[in-house]
């Protein structure tokens, strides 16, 4: 279990690595210049040089990617060169934002969907069971900025209920206590619920799929043979069970989900990594494009070797596979 | 084919693409205005779905902010949109079935070269790609069509390497190969005809998620440019003007869950009615 650990680690620190790499190629290859972005039209020649000096640019593609490692190794991830800011205030201001957002819809699209799916399979071939595989079918399908869209329209300009975006309103700084927490749950409320229905649907035809496959096992036969009551054997016995798929795609959707945040935060205005990385891109902005990536991917690789770890503690077979290579 | 046309979810998923592709090819009969006319702005602007602007003309969903007929920009915006779609996943489809082909027939270090590559392409995170892609180079249909097909061809190469694996030591790949028949033609005569089963569903299910896609490229502004219509861009423009006209919006947004529906639909149904193991 050990040595295969390490070998995922390995392998996983390679893609970090491959992608830092291609992203750093990807931006020095394409058209458009940061240096001249940030001077403006009328910069001189000198002027350019001189600030292409000042941020390390005129090295060797090579030096510059060495150089650039070995910072961000050290924990210095230069400036962003947009705003001026260090890149790594700006990404920790961003990053519990998107980390909330993405780990509550995670979690609550996660338990519906088992319970929705659950049902759906005890249910089988029923008109219930129809109904909500056209519901997971149709949310699965819808953009997540679109729905978005027309969720701000009813609850905001037609219900007045909601916020439409941000992540707090203009008086946050003077709210305390109650007040400030339903300040904060009001701005949550839509882009949760936005990234929250996506997930749902996903997830839901997965469960239904895992149940279903599990259902035809004879275990399950024997434990309706023994008279087990049907919520007993469906919640129990199956469901159990069919947890290993579902945990296994649950490591695989982070990333998903990371990047279904991307539109959602654009929509709501979200102050999150998406946003940022979106900026940054549209900004040339190096520093913060190459640091977001590298979060984006360290995330992907962790979401996959998560998926794997969980899947090995639910299930023992996956365990005992794994000794025996 | 008929069995396919029995299935609700096969019917309905070709009906609604079969309607969407007839309207988009024959454009210019479905709807008699031009998609980027602006005429009369601040007479025809902001008219509401089903009814008639100030010179008579009919618009049954409404028009935007440039006083433009919503209904022949959906119509128009569906060439691109499903245009971008398909093309994007033949992109996918031609690099995953040589590379999944070839790493699945070739064995040794072409084939362990090639599913490393695979790997390690399916570990990028997609959307981060594909907004540097876009973002970096100038935006324009083309572009999104060929990152979309790069980006998404490991799931069909994975699909087709399981298939050759498992077709190659079969008795009538043997035969060929006792005939004399050159490692070429066995694989495209004999082996891959044979491994497509997995790749058609796929692709009906990848062009689903390369509309969804290019739409949010374009909703983000890094996509099909204006004024050409595309439903994501169409879907931008309508939620700045969200609150007067709603209709903009929605339109094309209705369109795009339509038509990924219906390809998710079909690509499902396609798969119990192609797979005979798995209809039971």
């Amino acid at each position: 279990m050990l040595a295969r650990l390490g070998h995922r680690l390995l392998a996983g620190l390679a893609v970090v690595l491959g992608v830092v790499t291609l992203t750093f190629l990807l931006l020095h290859v394409a058209p458009g210049d940061p240096v001249r972005l940030m001077l403006g039209p009328r910069a001189t020649a000198a002027q350019v040089a001189a600030q292409r000096r000042a941020l390390g640019l005129d090295a060797s593609l090579p030096q510059q990617f060495a150089t650039w490692i070995g910072r961000f190794g050290r924990g210095d991830w230069g400036t962003s060169i947009a705003s001026g800011q260090p890149v790594r205030a700006l990404l920790a201001k961003a990053w519990p934002a998107t980390a909330w957002l993405v780990t509550l819809s995670l979690v609550i699209s996660y338990l519906i969907a088992l319970g929705v799916g659950a049902l759906q399979a005890a249910r089988g071939g029923s008109r219930l069971d129809t109904l909500l595989s056209v519901t997971s079918v149709t949310l699965f399908a819808v953009p997540g900025y679109w729905l978005g869209l027309m969720l701000v329209l009813v609850f905001t300009y037609w219900a007045r209920l909601l916020p439409a975006f941000g992540i707090a309103g203009l008086d946050a700084d003077y709210l305390h206590g109650p007040s400030w927490l339903l300040d904060r749950l009001r701005h949550l409320a839509l882009p949760l619920a936005t990234l929250t229905l996506i997930g749902i649907g996903g997830a839901a035809r997965f469960v239904r799929g895992a149940m279903l496959d599990t259902l035809h096992q004879p275990f399950i036969t024997t434990a309706q043979a023994k008279g087990l009551t049907p919520r007993h054997v469906i919640g129990w016995h199956a469901l159990r069970n069919a947890l290993t798929p579902v945990v296994i795609l649950l490591g695989l959707s982070l990333p998903a989900l990371f990047s279904g945040a991307v539109f959602v935060e654009a929509v709501f205005a979200w102050p999150g990594v998406g946003r940022v990385l979106v900026e940054a891109v549209r900004a040339r902005d190096y520093p913060v494009v190459m640091a977001a990536v590298t979060i984006s991917a360290v995330l992907v690789v962790a979401g996959n070797m998560l998926a794997d770890v969980l899947a090995a503690g639910l299930d023992p077979r996956v365990r005992a596979h794994r000794a025996t290579p | 084919m008929r069995l396919l046309l029995r299935d609700a979810r096969g019917a309905f998923g070709c009906m609604v693409l079969l309607v969407a592709l007839v309207c988009a090819v024959a454009a210019p009969l479905v709807t008699n205005a031009a998609p980027n006319a602006q005429g009369d702005i601040v007479a025809t602007r902001f008219v509401p779905p089903l009814s008639r602007d100030v010179h008579g003309a009919f618009h049954p969903l409404g028009t935007d902010r440039f006083g433009r007929d919503v209904w022949t920009r959906l119509i128009y915006g569906a060439r691109v949109s499903l245009g971008v779609g398909i093309l994007a996943v033949l992109v996918s489809l031609a690099l995953g079935v040589v590379i999944g082909a070839a790493a699945g027939y070739w064995r040794g270090p072409v084939s362990v070269s090639l599913l490393a590559l695979t790997d390690f392409a399916l570990a990028l995170p997609r959307v981060v790609l594909l907004l540097l892609l876009a973002a970096l180079w100038q935006p324009s249909t083309l572009l999104v069509i060929v990152v979309l097909g790069l980006t998404g061809w490991m799931g069909i190469a994975r699909l087709v390497y399981g298939e050759v694996r498992s077709l190659a030591p079969r008795a009538f790949v043997e035969g060929a190969v006792a005939a004399g028949a050159r490692k070429w033609r066995i694989l495209r005569r004999h082996i891959l005809p044979n491994a497509m089963t997995p790749v058609i569903v796929a692709a009906a299910l990848g062009v689903g998620n390369a509309i969804v896609l290019e739409a949010g490229l374009s909703y983000l502004g890094l996509g099909v440019q204006a004024p050409t219509p595309s439903w994501g861009n169409m879907i931008t423009s309508g939620s700045d003007t969200l609150v007067n006209a709603p209709w903009v919006a929605i339109a094309p947004g209705f369109a795009l869950v339509l038509v990924v529906v219906a390809c998710t639909l079909l690509g499902d149904a396609l798969r119990d009615v192609l797979d005979p193991h798995a209809r039971g």
